[in-house]
């Protein structure tokens, strides 16, 4: 919402300085975006006085003026061709910035003849584009400021321009005068008495006004207007010109004008019809649909059933409450003009505005909600001004429906304030607050709403009134207790504890964390089991963007190919976050991902560089299980989901239903549907899956050390190429439950002389005695039993 | 006896390997060695000539034990010298290489902000980013259709044809957290909520996903006053500035009532951005007393209770703190990127050691 110092001053009598001005604005909720000030580029400038103009001794066009400035005579060479004695100037001496030139003025020599400064245009100073000859004034005394003369001669010049953000609960400060009276609500200034007018109508108005019954509730709650005949169009005076481009507007006609003038002055938009163009009576209705209209942009909109509509026996001529018709639009030529003001359903608007993508200054502020009580008055104001301005002869004023009632009136509880606020506000000043602002209170702080605030909705909003008049800038800190005395306690929940502990165990592994958007393009999505109806956004912001995640693989693959599009081919990627496997809330679950691309590292003098391969994704993912507290007793199956290599990945689970983590290969298609070079290998962990301790407890179980040394034994066996190591050490593990601690596969040969098929596991088989010393004998009978189960579980045979 | 231990002292000086030293031993002191057989010869002695010889002979079999000791370790340790100097390896060689891990800024300023408002009594929560409407609007003081409803440029959700309910949004604040809260613990609470959310807006400082975070305090006499208070002691401690001034803009939020923008002081400096000094301000945050409506959606009687609460982005605090430039570089997983601007596994922030490092 743009406006001018002296705009404003129209309606606020003050004497503050513009500063005071836009930090109470931005103080009380009407936040400053920008100031344009053409003071603080003109502040330098100073008046002179030309005593003399000679002609350059080597230039026809060039003129040696003695100029009398506050800095003595000075001589400046001028080309322009005004530049002659007697006349009064706007001096840049050396050292001064000249806006409109971009530089700064320096003492320099012209054909051989010293200039010290120059005399500007108004083109030079930014006033305008006028650029013919230097200013020359009427008025004004050598040394004296140009801003001043400009202030006291010609206002507008130095008129500074103000930018302010508008809340959307703020309708009324969509108009001058209601930001006038929030400035007077805080003490800078008074507000001056509303303009009044009548106009009596010497004629019935020849154009009658109907709303349908259905569109009175939801559409159209009132519309007035009336006929002026015998007006002449044209430009509108230069002052309201000047108003409305200073705020950006472009001048169009008088009457275009005056609508505009009122849309800003007061936050009333309303509409001129061309009466002429206008057949017989308007009727406020509802679209049935599929009608069209020529709008004033020259745009041609189409109509669903329900949209509020102005019609006259003909066709469809506006779009209530948000733009005119071109048909009937008024034009130089006008000489019978139909002024409208209406108050239009906010919603029924706003929706239509949508609908149609008009963003209008008239949707702006009638979808936000425009004063009732002020619609009949805002016709005999604007009436009168189209008279000044165009002359013409009023009708008298048709009305259709009626002006709503929206009196109401809320409890100012003053204590309540005090304590929501935590500020002392005397009670007295609270209610001058509120009737500065044009509330009513009785004897009972009930106060009555002004209608031009459809925000204020309850006794909260009174509350706001007060505090942003009293300044929340000014409001000191008051410190908050903690709610329980003493030391803090851990206010993580044990799963946020896990989440973060995944997160550093696996950037202490070696990865880069990343956080990758929630949403990914259909393809990808699909690779990965998503990609469905359930979970596809209605508006994505653009196809790569359309569906919601189904796993975190896709985006770490898709910057892996990021990456290396950018030379780097090894990496290590992670993301901790949530997957969508519906597209109900709550429909999602927390991943831990990694990725392992390429190589193990980089090329390096010890050869230790090699292929990143699934082992090392299944230890980053038993780490990971390990840092959260997952249980070590696992499974480990084959029932990795597609995106995987058949053969190089597994489940890591708790039985077929508990799976805790997922590792492998990705599958070859997938690295080439998304443009990534291999190898590539990578895990997840299903992070809520493990299950916590039933029992949360610091206390360790008691530590079980035995004293009698632990012996090792190895056994090598010849088993089918397809048989499982964990297979084979599940049995061996359980062949003796209380000696044998633990049983590690150290080797695996696959080799022409096992025969074809065959491939052998050498296994290292822990025995920690725990009464008495193992004999050879003992030691025997275990190792009789690990073969044995062995050969039962896997038909595998010590090897020879 | 003097000339044998002159000829083997010197033997023993002039030895250069341990076999040549193994050699004299035996020559000298082995069984049969040359002192060995004078010892031999005592028994032929008178008593008066042993006493005399006796104790001659043994100092000079100890002497010479410990010459030949003294050498072997003189020769061991020359031998060790040698082989250690042939081991010489160039230890300018690159060492074997180990990936550096790092936290994103997003995750490493969310644990710095929890750390902060958990000493303040703060539980964190998290909620659901496929919302319905209800959570993330109504429940808010946000009426279908109402013009503060477009200002969130709402991701919405496919529906299935046949299904009538509005469409689900993509959270486009944490707020709907305040609402899920109250219903699950009630009044009084104090809470934060972190997490994505997502605003179909992308340009050079909007991404279409976002991170903020919400805080939710109620309580008997919670005023905007202790907000305040809050807001300050919270800026202080993220930037680790005393002092940071901060400034409370009287604003709207359909949730607040009344509501403040919250701005930080600042500084540009030759284009770059120093928080806590200079006359400028920052906008970081919005805010205010909690809406009765608000408060009431959530099973909270207004009449007996109030409260605050405020949102802010993560990221855009990531940025201030740390001098990331650009917000969409946050989501592009550039390596370069992460290893610059990403904290170390262990970097992990407490108030008793320290946010940042």
């Amino acid at each position: 919402m743009k406006f001018t110092l002296s705009w404003l001053k129209d309606h606020l009598e003050t004497d503050a300085s513009l500063d005071d001005i836009l930090y109470a604005l931005t103080d009380i909720g009407l936040e400053v975006e920008e100031v344009i000030n053409p003071a603080d580029t003109l502040s330098e400038f100073t008046l002179g006085y030309v005593k003399s103009a000679e002609k350059h001794p080597d230039a026809d066009r060039l003129r040696v003026c003695q100029v009398e400035t506050d800095a003595g005579m000075q001589q400046i060479i001028c080309g322009a061709p005004n530049a002659r004695e007697g006349i009064t100037v706007v001096v840049c001496k050396p050292g001064m910035y000249i806006p409109g030139l971009d530089i700064t003025i320096k003492v320099g020599k012209i054909r051989g003849v010293e200039s010290h400064g120059m005399m500007a245009s108004e083109k030079e100073l930014e006033l305008s584009d006028e650029h013919d000859g230097i200013i020359e004034l009427p008025s004004g005394k050598v040394g004296d400021k140009f801003i001043d003369w400009l202030a006291a001669n010609d206002p507008t010049k130095v008129d500074p321009v103000i930018d302010i953000a508008i809340t959307p609960n703020r309708p009324d400060a969509l108009g001058i005068r209601g930001i006038a009276r929030d400035l007077a609500a805080r003490g800078l200034g008074t507000l001056l008495p509303t303009k009044t007018a009548q106009v009596d109508g010497t004629f019935e108005c020849p154009i009658n006004v109907t709303i349908d019954e259905d569109t009175r509730t939801d559409g159209c709650e009132v519309f007035m207007g009336r006929l002026i005949k015998g007006v002449k169009n044209g430009p509108s005076p230069e002052w309201l010109q000047h108003r409305l481009r200073a705020i950006g507007l472009r001048p169009i006609s008088a009457l275009v004008d005056v609508t505009n003038f009122f849309t800003y002055d007061v936050n009333r938009p309303l509409h001129v019809f061309d009466a002429d163009k206008v057949s017989g009576d308007l009727r406020v209705h509802r679209a049935k649909g599929g009608e069209t209209l020529m709008g004033l942009d020259d745009k041609e909109y189409s109509f669903d059933a329900g949209m509020v509509v102005i019609s006259d026996d003909k066709a469809i001529e506006s779009i209530g409450g948000i733009m005119g018709g071109l048909a009937t639009g008024c034009t130089e030529t006008t000489t019978n003009v139909f002024l409208e003001a209406a108050i239009w359903d906010t919603i029924r608007t706003a929706k239509t505005g949508r609908a149609l993508k008009i963003n209008s200054d008239a949707r702006y502020r009638n979808e936000r909600g425009i004063d009732p009580a002020f619609n009949a008055q805002a016709i005999e104001l604007a009436t009168q001004m189209i008279l000044d301005l165009c002359g013409g002869e009023a009708s008298n004023v048709v009305t259709a429906g009626e002006v709503p009632d929206v009196s109401r009136a809320y409890q100012l509880d003053t204590d309540r304030v005090q304590s929501l606020v935590g500020m002392e506000i005397a009670p007295t000043t609270q209610r001058a607050t509120l009737t500065a602002l044009g509330f009513e209170l009785d004897a009972n702080d009930m106060a009555s709403v002004p209608s031009w605030r459809p925000d204020v909705q309850g006794s909260a909003d009174l509350v706001e009134e007060v505090a942003r008049m009293a300044s929340l800038t000014k409001l000191e800190g008051k410190p908050m207790a903690r709610a329980q005395v003493g030391v803090p306690r851990a206010i993580l929940t044990p799963m946020q504890q896990r989440e973060n502990m995944a997160r550093r165990t696996i950037a202490a592994l070696g990865y880069n964390e990343c956080v990758t958007y929630s949403f990914i393009d259909q393809a990808s999505a699909k690779l990965f089991g998503g990609g469905t109806d359930a979970t596809m956004l209605d508006n994505p912001i653009s196809s790569e963007m359309s569906h919601m995640r189904p796993d975190l693989l896709p985006g770490l693959l898709q910057a892996a190919a990021r990456n290396q599009a950018r030379g780097f081919m090894d990496m290590a990627l992670f993301e901790v976050g949530p997957a969508f496997h519906g597209g109900e809330p709550g429909e999602q679950h927390l991943l831990a991902t990694g990725i392992l691309i390429g190589h193990t590292g980089p090329k390096d003098v010890h050869g230790e560089r090699r292929s990143v391969d699934l082992y090392d994704a299944k230890a980053d993912a038993e780490a990971v299980l390990s840092a959260v507290g997952a249980p070590a007793r696992v499974q480990i199956l084959r029932e990795a989901a597609e995106c995987w290599h058949p053969g190089r990945s597994g489940v890591i689970c708790l039985g077929p239903k508990k799976v805790m983590a997922v590792f492998g290969e990705i599958h070859p298609k997938v690295l080439t549907a998304m443009d990534v070079k291999g190898p590539a290998v990578g895990f997840t962990v299903f992070v809520e899956q493990p299950p916590f301790p039933r029992n949360k407890t610091a206390t360790r179980p008691a530590l079980a050390l035995r004293d009698l040394q632990a012996v090792e034994r190895d056994f090598a066996f010849v088993v089918d190429a397809d048989v499982e190591a964990l297979t084979l050490v599940n049995a061996a593990t359980g062949a003796d439950k209380t000696l044998i601690e633990s049983v590690r596969v150290f080797d695996e040969f696959i080799g022409d002389s096992l025969g074809v098929g065959k491939k052998s596991l050498a296994i290292s088989v822990r025995l920690q005695p725990i009464d008495a010393t193992l004999t050879e004998k003992d030691i025997e009978a275990v190792s009789d039993k690990i073969i044995a189960k062995v050969a039962g579980a896997t038909g595998g045979e010590l090897r020879g | 006896m003097d000339a044998l231990r002159q000829k083997y002292i010197d033997a023993i000086a002039n030895v250069a390997d341990e076999s040549t030293l193994e050699d004299l031993r035996v020559a000298a002191v082995g069984k049969k060695g040359e002192v060995s057989l004078k010892m031999r010869e005592l028994g032929k002695m008178t008593p008066e000539e042993r006493q005399v010889a006796g104790p001659k002979l043994n100092a000079l079999k100890d002497e010479l034990n410990s010459a030949l000791s003294a050498k072997k370790a003189a020769l061991a340790d020359a031998a060790l010298d040698e082989r250690l100097r042939s081991e010489w390896l160039d230890v300018t060689l690159p060492s074997r290489s180990r990936g550096q891990g790092t936290i994103h800024p997003v995750s490493q300023v969310t644990e710095e902000v929890s750390a902060i408002f958990a000493d303040m009594g703060f539980t964190v929560a998290e909620g659901p980013q496929i919302e319905n409407d209800w959570y993330n609007f109504d429940a808010l003081n946000i009426p279908p259709h109402h013009p503060a409803r477009q200002e969130f440029d709402t991701f919405y959700m496919n529906r299935a044809e046949g299904d009538d309910r509005p469409p689900h949004v993509l959270r486009t604040h944490t707020s709907p957290v305040q609402i899920r809260e109250m219903e699950k613990t009630g009044a009084p609470i104090r809470v934060i909520a972190p997490g994505r959310v997502y605003r179909s807006d992308y340009d050079q400082t909007h991404t279409p996903m976002f991170h903020q975070i919400e805080g939710m305090a109620i309580g008997k006499d919670i005023s905007m006053a202790n907000l305040k208070w809050v807001l300050e002691e919270f800026f202080a401690a993220f930037f680790e500035i005393d002092g940071i001034k901060t400034r409370f803009r009287a604003s709207h939020f359909p949730f607040t009532e009344p509501s403040a923008e919250v701005d930080i002081q600042c500084s540009w400096v030759d284009g770059q951005l120093r928080i806590g000094e200079g006359d400028d301000w920052m906008e970081v945050l919005g805010s205010g007393m909690m809406h009765p409506k608000v408060l009431q959606a959530g099973g909270v009687d207004p009449d007996k209770w109030q409260g605050f609460a405020f949102g802010m982005g993560i990221d855009r605090i990531a940025m201030l703190k740390y001098g990331i430039p650009d917000l969409r570089a946050f989501f592009d997983s550039d390596l370069r990127w992460l290893r610059h601007y990403g904290f170390s596994a262990l970097d992990m922030p407490t108030l008793h050691g320290g946010l940042s490092k």
